[in-house]
């Protein structure tokens, strides 16, 4: 299990590293962490001519708050996030969501850019993403433009980011102060990604719920947002009722597929189980 | 009688220095010879195909090259390795007519690196022709099924029905019997460490020397000496110091060795081959999976009058040595602790289009007792009876051992009920009880599961024959096999130091540290005075054809022969010294690390006065003996006899007991099931060391429980292989792992000098049966029984929605 | 052959150079150029952590990154923990705890435990259960491997500050 031969380059700007992009015509994979592309190399099922790695280039590791938004540099390390104060004031789901990437090892190197623009189904990061209405900035020979969540992620393993485009940073909304959230997942084995992972979001006013997110992981080809679900609890409030209403109508809008980790049927349940879950431990932390 | 200073302490480890500090000596850590080349090896990515040719051009062209070998040269220069059966298979180290699993070497490359090798193994052409597949043992023996080996004509590779007492009588008297078809996985305990070989093929002397990773049984040297057309003192067997652990896998290495001497062999230079990950979980070893349908008699009282085995066992793509032992391994502990005489044993072993099998922790147990434990459980809610009663009631008594079991096996020793009841007592099972009416009352899924087991360790090789009809074995030329012996060299150097060595081939088993606190207790010194050397190598060891580090042998065997040794070389001090000092050796003694008097007071030698006078003085030795300090000793046992005329064995030579109870509780949503409390008791005899002890249990626990809930190499219809990687095949973690409740009861073997018995593999054949149980018995309101396993909760999803839709 | 790179990095404390092909893998590196042979291979892809080294303090994987990108970096393999000829307090508790038997996973493990216990030096046993989930072994059961590690949170001046 030894990579295929590749030229690698390691530019120090996004501009140095668009051209070379460029320059392989398609041929060229961006490397960014690594944890999900070199396994890929040497399995040798991906062969790319050349790696364009994007690890010298500072500029692209950030949090900061900008515009009601916490923006994250595509090359901000998993890890990084998991400690960073901006991340546990602002956007708390996304530093829960990080607790369930992989392993702390893993997340030494992985990054926010990598997870999203790798696309798995199960993962957490997109989920999130999908969730809170977040965006991502792509840097392309053309230029830059912003992609909604709900745009950019097609089906397994595929975004609308173009071979030449440099996906460059993500854009979150923060979150209202006193939301509760709540990432709940269920994965066989500690580490591994989701076999189905709900991603909430609850804004309450007493009883009444103002805002509801709620999105999945592994539950289909894509993270799914749960809007049918979402005005539920929106409308009907969070009592016992809805919260069940609201976790059965999760349960009929997903389409998953089964693997050997588990059958669609079973997804499909525990889409419905966790939807559940999340809300009520979401409800829990919630302030309002 | 030795004093036991030493043996029964928690030594801390030898091994463990070099192991922490990054100096372990494994496979892949020291090039044992300069100017090393680097294999890889093309694979079928056809689990059934014809081989219609190979193009080899490009990937000799590349730069770097040495050479590559085909199927074509496997079938020109070696033989197929011998199999355990009768049925006309031709197992080569390689494929030669036709791929028949997915995986399958069908080429070799050597190059200057393992990067060269693999970009050239990429450009090597091999032209198939694509075969229907078959997977599922059942499937594979039904008219007009793929059949994999023309000469054998069907799937089948072996058939046996073997009697015990009178099964249908037993069957015609029962109040109740009881049916049930059973799954078993196939999985394998994938050490962290892969295979490795080193193979030099020296043209000028005819020596080829193999370093690597294998663990014995040592019957596999001949065997590829013979493959490779070698005479057996032209081919060296090296193993380094340190394995990175091995549970049976490594013990299949052996076509390996084979296939990479070849290629050093062709090409003229020194070969290595790394495993990587992909190839270990495509194409090393498994446990067989296995369909088993199960019969058990009994009376109304609970009292099992006899058990009916029908079991399929699947080898895979070939069956290959020490196959079809995943049948016949236990049959001397086939009836497990209990007391029934009759059984009908019908063994067929099944090819499919799947990777092939081997020993693998719990050889053959862990099939057996989840079986066999499930079937008990069955009865007790049969009869209505606490399943502890009924255990109770069908338990070999202590009194009867040593036990002779009607298929042959002799428990020598140990007291069963007892430790069963200590298991109970520590697991505080009525309260368990209690526990469980009370989350049962609050609509919660509580089961408490228990599991016994015969522990068989040592296997004696004459259980393979099983697999051969008695008519077969009746034949003048047909030689009879058993044995299980080891052999150890104690010496001891002018300064009084000792050095032991050993022929075994240990992996993370702590055997220099066994070995030094036995030969302290029996010399009377510190175990830090006695150094170990474990590194096997056949030209410069002694050993015979069962040597090795596997079926659980060392901590019986092993340890024996290191004890004779001393004794012997103990015996050699007490006779110089009489020497030495005039007096008849009948008076003398060792004691506390000296020859004395046994009684009274009078000058003593320690061995440091003996040793530095015997080596620079040979004069002072009584005339006779022999110069030097130095013992060999080669334990054998005797009761490791070939199997009779009516198919009884003493499948193995010393026999422990484990008594398990766990409580689980399954959450009904998501189907995950919480171990909330897990005993396991343990007599292996007499206990060297309790640390090493208790690690073994826990290790071989976490495998049992790997197969029982996360780990199956899984297939599609056409046999491609859906688990290839670490993604897939799920190795539990630290969080997956429980806590343990360990406890041992000590009843010593007769047949050892230390009165140890083996338990390697300890915990692994209980657990599958213990937590299915459990699973079982929590889930019994929904009336769901656990027949097949991994439990993996999509699966128990599927049975909770069945059950609460009916 | 694509044309070889210069690798200059800190391992141990010790400033190492190698020259290698851009795709050699930090870990082949290691062993091979540099002979580090403590670092162990199980996987291949990220999931077994054998490979686990420190990069730049922290706890990463050796086979999934090459070994162009540590250029610069300053690594701690196995072979580094010892300091003054004495075991580290970490590598103690191992032995004291029998948090080994083959040793295979061994090296990834103290590197492992050491980053848990130096971002959360009093770990729960839960958490540290899953700060080791990140390490595969198939020998102990991981409880001796808790022990050590809960063991040595607890030594004072434990193995966070070494
Ligand atoms: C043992 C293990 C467990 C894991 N468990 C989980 C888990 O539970 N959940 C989870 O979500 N992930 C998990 N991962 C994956 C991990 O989170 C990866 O970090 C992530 O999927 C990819 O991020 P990366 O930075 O490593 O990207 P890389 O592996 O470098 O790249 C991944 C892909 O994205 C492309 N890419 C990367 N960056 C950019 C960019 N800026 N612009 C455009 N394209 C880009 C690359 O070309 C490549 O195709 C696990 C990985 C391992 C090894
Ligand atoms: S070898 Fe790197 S994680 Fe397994
Ligand atoms: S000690 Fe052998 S793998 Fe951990």
């Amino acid at each position: 299990m030894k990579p295929a031969q590749f030229d690698y380059h390691a530019p120090t700007s996004v501009d140095e590293a668009l051209a070379l992009l460029q320059r392989y015509a398609g041929d060229a994979k961006i490397l960014a962490g690594g944890q999900s592309l070199v396994p890929l190399l040497n399995f040798r099922l991906s062969r790319p001519a050349a790696l364009v790695d994007l690890n010298r280039i500072p500029a692209l590791a950030y949090i900061k708050e900008e515009g009601g938004q916490v923006r994250l540099g595509a090359m901000t390390r998993q890890r990084t996030i998991e400690f960073s104060p901006v991340v546990k004031e602002r956007l708390p789901l996304l530093g829960e969501a990080t607790r369930w990437v992989g392993h702390l090892p893993i997340r030494t190197r992985g990054t926010i850019g990598g997870s999203i623009a790798h696309a798995d189904p199960s993962a957490e990061y997109p989920a999130v993403l999908t969730a809170l209405a977040g965006e991502v900035v792509a840097r392309g020979p053309k230029g830059e433009r912003v992609i909604a969540a709900k745009d950019l992620f097609q089906t397994y393993l595929t975004t609308s980011l173009g071979a030449d485009e440099i996906l460059v940073e993500v854009r979150i909304p923060a979150m209202p102060a006193g939301a509760g959230y709540a990432l709940e997942e269920f994965a066989r084995r500690h580490g591994d990604f989701a076999i189905v992972g709900i991603a909430a979001m609850i804004v309450r006013q007493g009883p009444r719920c103002t805002v509801a997110r709620l999105a999945t992981a592994g539950a289909g080809p894509v993270p799914l947002r749960l809007r049918a679900a979402e005005e539920i609890l929106e409308r009907d409030g969070l009592g016992e009722a809805a919260i069940e209403a609201a976790a059965r109508r999760a349960a009929e809008l997903v389409s998953p597929d089964g693997d050997i980790h588990a059958s669609a049927d079973y997804r499909r349940h525990l889409t419905g189980v966790l939807t559940k879950r999340a809300i009520t431990r979401a409800l829990g932390v919630a302030r309002g | 009688m030795t004093e036991k200073t030493w043996i029964g302490k928690p030594v801390k480890r030898v091994e463990d220095a070099r192991l922490l500090t990054g100096r372990g000596a494994y496979i892949d850590d020291h090039p044992p010879v300069a100017n090393l080349f680097h294999a890889a090896i093309v694979r079928s990515p056809h689990a059934h195909a014809r081989i219609l040719g190979y193009d080899v051009a490009g990937a000799r062209a590349l730069a770097g090259v040495a050479g590559v070998i085909t199927g074509e040269d496997v079938a020109r220069h070696t033989r197929p390795f011998a199999v355990g059966v009768t049925a006309p298979v031709h197992y080569y180290c390689a494929a030669t007519d036709k791929a028949r699993f997915v995986g399958e070497p069908v080429a070799v490359v050597v190059a200057t690196s393992r990067y060269v090798a693999e970009d050239a193994a990429d450009l090597v052409r091999v032209h198939y022709e694509p075969l229907p597949a078959v997977v599922d043992p059942e499937r594979a023996l039904e008219p007009g099924a793929p059949v994999l080996h023309e000469a054998v004509g069907s799937n089948l590779a072996n058939h046996r029905r073997l009697v015990y007492g009178d099964p249908d009588r037993a069957f015609a008297e029962a109040d109740v019997v009881i049916r049930e078809r059973f799954r078993f996985p196939k999985y394998g305990s994938t050490p962290i460490e892969t295979y490795g070989i080193v193979a030099r093929w020296d043209a000028l002397d005819g020596v080829c020397t193999v370093w690597s990773n294998f663990m014995g049984p040592f019957i596999m040297h001949p065997l590829t000496a013979r493959v490779l057309g070698l005479p057996e003192n032209r081919l060296r067997f090296i193993v380094p110091p340190d394995i990175g652990g091995s549970f049976g896998i490594k013990s299949l290495i052996y076509p390996y060795i084979a296939l990479v001497a070849l290629a050093s062999k062709l090409t003229g230079v020194a070969v290595k081959w790394i495993e990587d990950r992909r190839e270990h979980l495509l194409a090393s070893s498994t446990g067989t999976d296995r369909i088993a349908y199960r019969e058990l008699a009994a009376k109304k009282d609970g009292t099992i009058l006899g058990m009916r085995f029908r079991w399929l066992d699947n080898v895979g793509g070939y069956i290959r040595s020490p196959e079809p032992g995943c049948s016949f391994r236990p049959t001397g502990n086939f009836v497990g602790p209990y007391r029934f005489q009759h059984l009908e044993v019908d063994a067929s072993t099944v090819m499919t289009n799947k990777c092939l099998t081997g020993p693998n922790r719990g050889y053959a147990c862990g099939h057996l007792y989840f079986e066999t434990e499930g079937m008990v459980d069955r009865l007790a809610a049969t009869l209505g009876l606490d399943p502890a009663e009924v255990r109770r009631r069908n338990l070999i008594p202590a009194s009867a051992m040593p036990y002779r079991s009607p298929t042959g096996g002799l428990y020598d020793s140990g007291d069963y009920p007892t430790a069963f009841e200590k298991a109970l007592d520590l697991a505080k099972y009525a309260g368990l009880r209690r526990e469980q009416a009370k989350a049962r009352a609050a609509g919660r899924y509580f089961g408490i599961g228990l599991a016994l087991a015969v522990d068989p360790s040592v296997s004696n090789m004459g259980y393979v024959a099983t697999a051969l009809d008695p008519q077969f074995r009746a034949k003048p030329e047909y030689l009879p096999k058993s044995g299980a012996v080891d052999s150890a060299t104690v010496k001891v150097d002018p300064l009084g130091r000792v050095i032991a060595i050993l022929g075994t081939t240990p992996q993370g088993q702590g055997h220099q540290t066994v070995v030094s606190q036995i030969v302290a207790d029996e010399l009377g010194l510190i175990p830090e005075d006695v150094t170990v050397v474990d590194e096997m190598d056949t030209f410069t060891r002694v050993w015979s054809i069962s040597s090795g580090t596997y079926s659980s042998r060392f901590g019986s065997v092993g340890t024996s022969a290191v004890a004779l040794a001393a004794r012997k070389l103990k015996a050699k001090l007490v006779e110089y010294a009489a020497h030495l000092m005039d007096i008849p050796a009948a008076e003398l003694e060792f004691r506390d690390g000296a020859v004395r008097r046994k009684t009274g007071k009078g000058p003593s030698y320690t061995v440091k006065d003996l040793a530095g006078r015997a080596h620079w003085n040979t004069d002072s030795l009584p005339e006779g003996m022999e110069p030097g300090l130095q013992a060999t000793a080669v334990f054998g046992f005797t009761v490791a006899r070939a199997v009779d005329a009516e198919d009884r064995v003493n499948s193995s030579n010393t026999y422990g007991f484990i008594a398990e109870v766990m409580a689980v509780e399954v959450d009904p949503e998501t189907a995950a099931i919480t171990i909330v409390k897990y005993v396991t008791v343990h007599d292996a005899g007499t206990i060297i060391n309790p640390m090493i002890a208790e690690g073994q249990i826990y290790g071989g626990a976490l495998h049992g429980l790997g197969g029982a809930l996360y780990e199956e190499l899984q297939y599609d219809e056409d046999g491609q292989c859906l688990t290839g990687t670490f993604m897939d095949y799920l190795v539990p973690t630290a969080s997956e792992a429980p806590t343990i409740d360990i406890a041992h009861v000590e009843s010593p073997s007769p047949l050892t000098p230390l009165g140890s018995k083996g338990l390697g593999e300890s915990s692994s054949m209980t657990v599958p049966a213990v937590i299915a149980n459990a699973v079982s018995d929590a889930l019994a309101p929904l009336g769901i029984r656990i027949t097949e396993l991994p439990m993996t909760p999509s699966r128990l999803h599927a049975l909770i929605k069945k059950a609460r839709a009916t | 052959m694509a044309e070889l790179v210069t690798v200059r990095l800190t391992v141990n404390g010790v400033a190492r150079e190698g020259r290698c092909e851009p795709r050699k893998l930090l870990v082949d590196f290691l062993r091979e150029d540099l002979q580090l042979t403590g670092t162990h291979v199980g996987c291949e892809h990220g999931i077994c952590g054998a490979c686990t080294i420190l990069l730049n303090g922290q706890a990463a994987r050796s086979c999934i990154m090459l070994a162009v990108q540590a250029d610069g970096a300053e690594l701690v393999t196995v072979e580094g923990l010892m300091q003054n000829g004495k075991l580290h307090p970490l590598q103690e508790a191992f032995r004291e705890h029998h948090a080994l038997q083959c040793g295979f996973c061994t090296p990834g493990m103290l590197l492992t435990a050491l980053d848990l216990l130096r971002t959360n030096p009093a770990p729960t046993e839960a958490e540290i259960r899953e700060g080791l989930s990140a390490v595969l072994c198939r020998c102990t059961g991981y409880q001796g491997i808790v022990n050590a590690v809960r063991a040595a949170a607890r030594t004072p001046g434990g193995p966070a500050g070494a």
